[in-house]
């Protein structure tokens, strides 16, 4: 009998259908990787494992735990089972932990909710929980708060605290989506391993198919709600039927066609850039320290060129994406666009400003919900002297939206009525608006599914050749970058370590912490 | 944490500062002649001088600024005007009415807000909520004047279980002066507990939803356990920022309260000051509120720092 076994599951919330006839299952140490995009029903299908759904929910057909009739059990059975018999490991690891309770605490209260057990002896046992997810007690003693840890280190708390009583099955829902490439490999393999050892069962929910195609022994595909298709991993992957799946697969691994257009003469150029933050004093009598967020980075972006810059967090490439805007001034360096430098005494220089823009990452932060498209995509206007007005700046908007496959008509919107996607298009034409020369694009895709992450993609390769634009590529996800970029730059702890050509780049990195970026990058498996 | 507090009492020290030269500058220095302006417009010329000569004010405004500050910090407040008693001994027996009721109140109010703001956030759009959100909408909407005077009426004059007003003192025994604290103080503590449930309901609402109060439940704990030991410490700090500002407020607001109960308290020493223009006690009863909220200020941020290991790092 399976550990898991989901079948003809049904679920609506408030009515609206979310689940229709899910069935699968998970059997002991074995790894199902469930993939789908937002909105899929891939989380809500790990939620209802947990009984954990939001209220107005309701569930039809049958989820067996071990034996357990999931759906309609009493909650104080639920609570039983939850932590003990199935662990369950989130997203967002900066969010998931108490921030006022110490790690062990924290851990240690998964053992003294099911166990009648002294403190002293579930804090021992935590300590041996987090031992077995590599954060060992002279580093990582139990008194440890969550805000002294990094998002890799939080992710292995939380995943302490799912496997203290040693599960039969753990959910893990997107848990490397929020980390970085080297982190992300270093949590799947600590995950493998857990599952290994322990002879768990793993639910592995993603929408990254590269991610689970690595470890998965089952992949189960899900779209609308509904599984369109499953199958063994990797076999699966060389006969997809459905042609959803299809078209995932081919979007996961889209390349975009381009013209490379490369070294006519230099748009911006970066010289010397240093760029150090103070902390506040450690002690009351000691030197402050410093942070050296950018040290010493040079490099030259060629007009029509795209140009990617790769690193994890806390590289530095926030900091240089800000004083290349203007918007954060630098203490040592030259930063020009076409000569002319971005700083004017200790402003931006508005003859620079006006001619680059920045698209961010977050399609639904970076917007005014209270302002309607037309006013949102015209807010680079007020870096031209003489912006356009009356039936010259209805023209402009028209051929903005236009040019990114928006309708004209979607002016009078405002931004809640728009997807993710639709978005992220609207930024790229309030983006292209007043024509700059020089476009950031500041991890811009890398909160899209990825079949509308392909559609940008290729979006901005049009743009690219129609209108000659000039490309900063920042992303810490290399799949991306590759795709995309004529030339690459790959920047750690605030230094530039290597830079060339992409393909030379990827192919043959010469400097051991490229290796290692890209060793550590999940890969899809060949498809003839 | 040590630098924590540190630092708070820094801050704590230069805010009195502050507020003693805005307060004297206010008082002493801005135009238009102080004694003038204590003794009316029908003064005569050698009254003026006389009080002139009393109240310092022909020495230069730093003298009298720092005579002012060393008299406050040796307990010296000065010689009001009106009752040619020293101010000191007039605020010493004003505050032992103050003091306790604003305690009280408070007391009062923390006792009603945090069960009724827990649970109608653990009901929430259920009757339980409804009936206490209701309740809170009223004891924001009511006067507290008004509510007084309907708790005179009602246990006073009917019931005869409280006197209508007035403070026996402390040499009449703690428990006949707790007895006439006891409507004012529940007067004055129904809009506070009401503003202080809602926040408490919001707040905690707030922290529900957080992922970590998820982390909680997936770990096997009840929606009661995770509200318990994860929400309700983490749904703090907004709430002890409130009960910061009410007791700065019950400490010196309290001036309608008190006149509907005639006690004598540190509003009405304020207000019959300012009728009779007795500007020596106006500012000294000034800078102890002052001093009062800028202490209650500090005990609130360190309380936030008990709360959350964040701050207690200290940035």
């Amino acid at each position: 009998m399976s550990l898991l076994e989901i079948s003809g599951l049904d679920l609506d919330i408030h009515g609206t259908p979310i689940l229709r006839d899910v069935s699968f299952s998970v059997d002991p140490g074995r790894i199902v990787g469930v993939i789908g995009e937002s909105g899929s029903g891939k989380s809500m299908t790990a939620f209802t494992v947990m009984q954990l759904l939001p209220n107005g929910a309701e569930a039809a057909g049958s989820v067996r735990l071990s034996g357990h009739e999931m759906l309609g059990l009493p909650e104080a059975e639920l609570c039983r089972l939850r932590g003990n018999e199935v662990g369950m490991v989130f997203q967002e690891p900066m969010t998931a932990l108490n921030p006022i309770r110490t790690i062990g605490d924290q851990v240690a209260e998964t053992i003294l909710i099911h166990e009648d057990v002294p403190k002293a002896e579930a804090m021992k046992r935590a300590r041996e929980a987090l031992n077995r997810v590599e954060l060992p007690a002279d580093r990582f003693p139990l008194s440890r708060y969550p805000h002294e840890l990094s998002g890799g280190q939080r992710q292995r708390v939380v995943i302490a605290m799912a496997i203290a009583l040693r599960p039969k099955l753990l959910i893990a829902d997107e848990p490397t989506t929020a980390l970085d490439v080297t982190t992300q490999a270093q949590i799947l393999a600590l995950l493998t391993r857990l599952v290994r050892e322990d002879g768990m069962g793993m639910l592995m929910i993603t929408h990254d198919l590269a991610v689970v195609s690595d470890m998965a022994d089952e992949i189960v595909i899900m779209q609308h709600g509904r599984v369109v298709e499953r199958g063994a991993c990797p076999g699966i992957f060389s006969n997809l039927t459905h042609p959803y799946s299809k078209a995932l697969l081919a979007a996961s691994s889209h390349v975009p066609e381009r013209v490379e257009r490369a070294g006519q003469a230099p748009l911006l150029e970066v010289r010397g850039v240093i760029r150090d933050y103070t902390l506040p004093r450690k002690t009351l009598f000691g030197a402050p320290v410093k942070v050296h967020a950018v040290r010493g980075v040079s490099f030259t972006l060629e007009r029509g060129e795209s140009l990617g810059l790769v690193g994890e967090s806390g590289c530095g490439k926030s900091t240089l994406t800000r004083a290349i805007l203007g918007l954060e001034e630098v203490q040592e360096g030259d930063i020009r666009l076409d000569g002319e430098p971005v700083f004017d005494g200790h402003r931006a220089n508005r003859d620079v400003r006006r001619r680059m823009q920045v698209v961010f990452q977050d399609p639904y932060g970076s917007f005014n919900p209270r302002h309607k498209v037309s006013r949102l995509v015209t807010e680079p206007f007020h870096l031209l002297d003489d912006p356009p007005r009356g039936a010259a700046r209805a023209a402009a908007i028209d051929e903005a939206l236009i040019s990114v496959g928006m309708r004209p008509s979607d002016k009078e919107k405002y931004i809640h009525e728009f997807s993710g996607g639709q978005r992220q298009r609207i930024a790229i034409a309030r983006a292209l608006i007043i024509k700059p020369d020089l476009i950031i694009l500041d991890e811009a895709v890398s909160a899209l599914d990825v079949q509308v992450r392909a559609q940008i993609l290729d979006l901005l390769a049009d743009l690219s050749a129609k209108f000659g634009l000039t490309y900063l590529f920042i992303s810490h996800d290399l799949s991306v970058v590759r795709s995309i970029t004529d030339r690459v730059m790959v920047m750690k702890s605030g230094e530039i370590v290597e830079e060339g050509p992409t393909d030379r780049v990827f192919d043959a990195p010469s400097h051991p912490y490229t290796r290692q970026l890209i060793e550590a990058a999940p890969k899809l498996p060949e498809t003839a | 944490m040590l630098r924590y507090t540190l630092k708070r009492l820094v801050s704590l020290a230069v805010s009195l500062a502050v507020a003693s030269v805005v307060i004297f500058l206010a008082i002493e220095v801005l135009p238009g002649d102080p004694a003038a302006y204590m003794l009316g417009v029908n003064a005569q010329e050698d009254t003026l001088a006389a009080l002139r000569e009393q109240l310092g004010l022909n020495m230069s405004g730093w003298e009298r600024y720092s005579s002012w500050i060393l008299g406050l910090l040796q307990g010296d407040f000065g010689t009001s005007y009106t009752y040619r008693t020293p101010v000191a001994d007039m605020i010493a027996e004003r505050v032992k009415v103050s003091l306790p009721l604003a305690v009280y109140a408070l007391v009062l109010s923390t006792v009603i807000a945090f069960p009724a703001g827990i649970y109608a956030a653990s009901r929430r759009g259920r009757p339980g909520d409804v009936a206490i959100m209701g309740v809170t909408q009223l004891g924001v909407a009511i006067p507290n004047f008004w509510f007084a005077m309907l708790m005179v009426l009602v246990f006073s004059i009917n019931l005869r279980w409280f006197s209508a007003g007035g403070f026996p003192g402390w040499d009449a025994g703690v428990l006949a002066c707790l007895k006439a604290l006891t409507l004012p103080a529940i007067a004055l503590a129904l809009p506070q507990a009401s503003i202080l449930a809602r926040v408490m309901r919001s707040s905690l609402l707030d922290t529900l939803s957080e992922d970590f109060v998820r982390t909680a439940r997936a770990k096997g704990l009840t929606r009661a356990q995770a509200l318990r030991r994860h929400a309700l410490r983490n749904a703090l700090i907004p709430v002890l920022t409130i009960i910061g500002l009410q007791f700065s407020f019950l400490l010196a607001g309290a001036i309608i309260i008190e006149n509907v109960f005639f006690l004598p308290g540190l509003g009405r020493l304020i207000f019959q000051s300012i009728s009779s223009r007795d500007l020596v006690v106006v500012e000294s009863v000034v800078m102890l509120l002052v001093f009062a909220v800028v202490v209650v200020n500090f005990a609130v941020e360190i309380a936030y720092a008990l709360v959350d290991p964040r701050l207690r790092a200290g940035r």
